[in-house]
């Protein structure tokens, strides 16, 4: 029973099907909002939120926080936002639905929790930064820009993928 | 008639409504598709496991397509759809340090919701690692306030810059698509790996 289950979790959509299905999710969200999808503005919105909560002059005095708020008056009321939300719902159903969900970290044999955790946690500072700096994330700028036949998106994406390619040699302890 | 909420045939409250639920269906691929996994996303830069290539490039080339056939039969008006300012400076720049924080973290910020969705702790800890890169730059912001703002080229599109209509430029997205589907496959067959 336990390696039935076992395989289960470790079964997976088609990824050319899983494309054509995140297509269809992207042709959704341009449809109904005019613009594609995303993931580090909704980080982005929080943050300016929780600013504005706890130290509202730091807000006007700030460009960038001052820029977000004069866009979006009310950052949490954010297409992106709710659209995260439903990300965690979503995930949280397919998870369910395979039987993935557990709590754990996931690392190669060859390096120790903690040692991925701290290596989580830094690319997660870096990738939050160069999302702000580049305008959006995989999601927004590389995939929806993409969609698009946006410049910028093929630039963002080109420059993500064959950054983390060039660097794969020096981490690659960390995943093989 | 589409987009919808930008021709007003939807409130601004339904439009929240509609993207909450296209996060469901956003959030239910990634996680399908395997995307919740680090060790699965980071495959394609080694070559066992290249998931993230054939996702993402077929989404591409789908939503692409899609659009264009929507703008044609008039039920969606590709001029109300926003279209990401091309700063040249910050893009490259911005895409380097993401593609860092992609090998070394494993995740980028979707991808990290849909893992920390089914309970994996090191996609929590990317997440909590986002929010001190985000605090980072919007703290220090007049310190990159140039590099930010510098070579601003407009919204242009790809079709625009190689001077073709947008349905030539499809095609040749689609058939650099279709070459890198090869490549992964052969990838896949060349460095193979069993468990991960």
């Amino acid at each position: 029973m336990e390696t039935v289950k076992k395989d289960r979790s470790r079964q997976y959509l088609n990824p050319y099907l899983g494309g054509v299905l995140l297509g269809l999710v992207l042709i959704a969200a341009n449809f109904v909002a005019g613009r594609g999808l995303g993931a580090s503005g909704a980080v982005k919105s929080v943050i300016v939120a929780a600013t504005e909560v706890v130290a509202p002059t730091h807000v006007k005095n700030n460009a960038y926080y001052a820029e977000a708020v004069k866009q979006h008056p009310n950052p949490l009321k954010n297409w992106l936002v709710f659209e995260m939300a439903g990300v965690l719902i979503g995930g949280f159903l397919s998870g369910s639905l395979w039987g993935r969900l557990k709590l754990k970290v996931e690392h190669s044999p060859k390096i120790t929790s903690r040692k991925r955790l701290i290596m989580a946690g830094t690319g997660g500072i870096l990738f939050g930064f160069g999302s702000q700096l580049g305008r959006g994330c995989t999601s927004g700028s590389a995939l929806s820009g993409m969609a698009i036949l946006s410049l910028g998106g093929f630039i963002t994406m080109a420059a993500i993928f064959g950054t983390a390619f060039a660097l794969a040699y020096f981490f690659r302890k960390n995943w093989i | 008639m589409g987009p919808l909420v930008v021709n007003e045939l939807i409130s601004e409250n339904t439009n929240l409504l509609l993207g909450f639920i296209i996060g469901i269906g956003f959030g239910f691929v990634l996680e399908s598709s395997g995307f919740s996994s680090s060790r699965k996303l980071a495959g394609v830069f080694y070559g066992y496991d290249t998931v993230v290539l054939k996702v993402f490039f077929t989404a591409a080339i789908t939503a692409m397509l899609g659009m264009l056939f929507l703008s044609l039969f008039g039920w969606l008006d590709l001029n109300l759809v926003y279209v990401n300012p091309t700063y040249l400076t910050s893009a490259i720049i911005g895409g380097i340090v993401m593609g860092a924080g992609f090998i070394i973290g494993g995740f980028c910020p979707g991808t990290s919701f849909a893992g920390a969705s089914i309970g994996k702790i090191d996609a929590m800890v990317f997440i909590g690692g986002l929010f001190i890169g985000v605090i980072i730059f919007s703290e220090g912001y007049p310190l990159w306030d140039d590099l930010y703002t510098s070579a601003f080229k407009g919204s242009p599109k790809i079709s625009e810059s190689l001077g073709l209509s947008d349905g030539m430029a499809a095609l040749l997205v689609i058939l650099a698509a279709i070459g890198m589907f090869y490549v992964a496959e052969w990838a896949e067959k060349k460095f193979p790996r069993e468990e991960y």
